[in-house]
């Protein structure tokens, strides 16, 4: 069966003055209907930007150069601008990281509901409201006609997440992309808003995106995992079988710096070293500087993203 | 919102007591009310009674006590050169001068706002950096040569449209307009440009840093995310948002616009309160420039007052705080 998001071999870049950046490199992955997906590694590997290109929404300098984004049928990197604005909101929704910064801080929620199932279908503002009304509900918010008529800076921040949250569900879409739906969020409400959604994917049978750098987070909401690094993926596989026997050796360094995998005082473990910048990304392998199982062909080549003995998909040539 | 208005009408207020304080000290340091009232053929003895007979002699903060209460009933002393009352004086001529500002500033909003937009949103095109261009040279170039060039050529070489007065005009309810006369129209069409041509690029380049600024705001790609149509994100998540700080400078460029109308009356023989106001300054008429500078000073302030109510009108925030 075709899946719902089927990447191929995305590449994005930015064309800088002096020279062109790869921020994106061969990225694929695939996404089932009702399947979540989560996406992690280091900040600046690239997460965001795979979000973002899905939609065609990368901002000015940055391009897609090269592969296919298939969603239900169509190639949604080939589409027009016109075309894609109907899949934008309506197919796929996103949550963005900080509900205050993504509410129009001078726009009613009544106005920024009702536009966005306006803007697919042609509806009254009357049953658009009603749709609102109910989404509200699904995202228990309480006394929601009240909301309706609120700004964002009159409400909590979990509460803003919840409204962003209902307005992804206006139209029933088949997929969220959602950035760091938390990271933004007071501790004590994060648990909360991710069960929220966790819920919402398996009630809808909605497939997620969901882009963090929260690993234990990842491990309860997503079935299968993706791990990024300047760039590319490099490593891919179910969610469990990721946390507990991660392959590659920057999984390895990731799943071991979490506090709850040292036992016993055992010093927190840290992957030495930075990311590299676009900029001047190393020869070969991207992470050879930083790599403890580093060999000579791995400053000279570049491991792709195959399937390993275990059935695994990991981009390392010493991974058997 | 209401404790919020009756603020800003009393800030608005007392700035108008401040502006009648520098008024009258003005009026102390050039004008002498004898000679207003009498002429010059007088002797000192009977100038001397009458000064203590008018009060002239009492303690500034008297004087100035007086003056202020005249003044909030209406009354700014008489024009020694009109022999009429200055605040009459200034009433006759008013409408002509606001007639004129009231156009620049529909002028002014009618292209700024479409070009502001455009340019913050395709700075790349050709036709945005143009505008930009020009605008930029527009600034620099002084109201009166504007003006000049403007008689040179459409009066002058093409003989479209006439340089000077204000044409045929219609007396409604003691309001003499020009707006209701096709003659009244042509003649307000130069001094209206020559007026908004200082103000138009400044607007223009303010809507459109303004404007690119909010357009890099999370919401703003939010709501390319939601899949709205590019004019609503455009109008009404970024202009919007744009509206507020234009409407706080805008306001006060609109007093300014009330400045300049001294240099384009005086081009175009305008016969409104600038004009005349330098004719008050030529003629030593104290009670007349001091009634100008009032009436000038009252206008400023209300404009001022009414855009500060409709910035809270237009921004959320200010609403709440105001309503608790
Ligand atoms: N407009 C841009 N111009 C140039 N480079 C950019 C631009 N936007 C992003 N990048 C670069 O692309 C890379 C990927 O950025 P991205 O935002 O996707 O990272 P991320 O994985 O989401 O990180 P974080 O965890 O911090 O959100 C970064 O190296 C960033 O510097
Ligand atoms: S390819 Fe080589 S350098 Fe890269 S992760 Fe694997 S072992 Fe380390
Ligand atoms: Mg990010």
């Amino acid at each position: 069966m075709q899946p719902l998001l089927e990447v191929k071999n995305l590449c994005v870049e930015f064309a800088m003055r002096s020279q062109v950046l790869r921020a994106l490199r061969d990225v694929s992955f695939t996404i089932g209907k009702g399947e979540r997906l989560g996406l992690v590694g280091e900040s600046g590997a690239g997460k965001t930007l795979t979000g973002f290109s899905i939609l065609n929404l990368i901002s000015k300098p940055g391009y897609i150069s090269g592969g296919s984004i298939l969603f239900e049928g169509r190639d949604l990197a080939e589409l027009t601008i016109e075309q894609i604005r109907d899949i934008r909101g309506n197919r796929i929704s996103m949550i963005f990281q900080d509900p205050m910064m993504t509410l129009n801080p001078v726009l009613t929620i009544r106005t920024q509901m009702v536009e966005t199932i306006k803007a697919h279908q042609k509806i009254s503002d009357k049953e658009a409201e009603k749709i609102a009304l109910d989404k509200l509900q699904r995202v228990y918010i309480p006394s929601p006609e009240k909301r309706l008529d609120q700004y964002p800076h009159e409400l909590s921040g979990g509460m803003r997440q919840r409204i962003v949250i209902a307005i992804s569900l206006l139209t029933n879409p088949g997929l969220i992309i959602a950035d760091e739906p938390t990271t933004a969020l007071d501790v004590t409400i994060q648990a909360e808003i991710m069960d929220l959604l966790l819920e919402l994917c398996r009630d809808e049978d909605m497939g997620l995106l969901l882009i963090t750098h929260d690993l234990a987070v990842v491990s309860e909401v997503t079935q299968k995992i993706a791990v990024m690094y300047a760039g590319r993926i490099v490593e891919m596989g179910p969610t469990r079988d990721v946390v507990d026997h991660p392959e590659h050796p920057y999984t390895r360094g990731l799943i071991a710096a979490l506090p709850q995998s040292c036992d016993q005082g055992q010093r927190l473990l840290q992957i030495p070293g930075i990311m590299p910048s676009l900029a001047n990304l190393p020869s070969g392998c991207s992470f050879h500087p930083r790599c403890e199982l580093c060999q000579d062909i791995c400053k000279r080549e570049v491991p792709v993203l195959e399937t390993k003995a275990s059935g695994r998909h990991v981009a390392c040539f010493m991974v058997k | 919102m209401v404790a919020f208005i009756i603020r800003r009408v009393l800030q608005g207020m007392m700035v108008m007591v401040v502006i009648a304080l520098i008024g009258f000290a003005i009026k102390q340091s050039f004008g002498d009310p004898v000679r207003e009232i009498t002429g010059i053929s007088v002797s000192a003895e009977e100038r001397e009674a009458l000064r203590e007979e008018l009060g002239l002699n009492d303690p500034f903060m008297v004087q100035f006590g007086r003056f202020l209460y005249n003044a909030a009933h209406g009354d700014l002393g008489q024009s020694f050169f009109y022999k009429k009352p200055a605040m009459e004086v200034i009433l006759s001529k008013a409408p002509a001068t606001l007639e004129l500002v009231f156009c620049s500033a529909i002028l002014i909003v009618l292209l700024s706002v479409p070009l502001g937009i455009y340019c913050a949103i395709r700075p790349k095109q050709l036709f945005a950096k143009f505008v930009m261009g020009a605008s930029t040279v527009g600034v620099s170039i002084p109201v009166f040569l504007t003006a000049i060039m403007l008689i040179y050529i459409f009066s002058i070489e093409l003989h479209w449209l006439p340089s000077f007065g204000r044409g045929e005009t219609v007396n409604i309810g003691g309001w003499q307009t020009g707006l209701l006369t096709w003659d009244g129209i042509k003649h307000l069409i130069m001094p209206t440009v020559a007026l908004s041509s200082i103000m138009l690029p400044l607007f223009i380049r303010l809507i459109r840093s303004e404007m690119m600024e909010v357009l890099q705001n999370e919401y703003i790609k939010y709501a390319w995310a939601k899949g709205l149509p590019p004019l609503r994100v455009w109008i009404v998540h970024a202009f919007r948002n744009t509206l507020l700080p234009v409407i706080t400078v805008g306001g006060v460029q609109l007093g300014i616009t009330i400045a300049f109308t001294i240099l384009t009356e005086t081009v175009f023989s305008w016969q409104g309160m600038g004009s005349m106001f330098i004719q008050a300054v030529e003629r030593a008429d104290s009670s007349l420039m001091v009634a100008y500078l009032v009436v000038v000073g009252f206008i400023f302030v209300v404009v001022n007052t009414v855009v500060d109510i409709i910035y809270g009108l237009v921004n959320p925030t200010v609403r709440i705080t105001g309503r608790k």
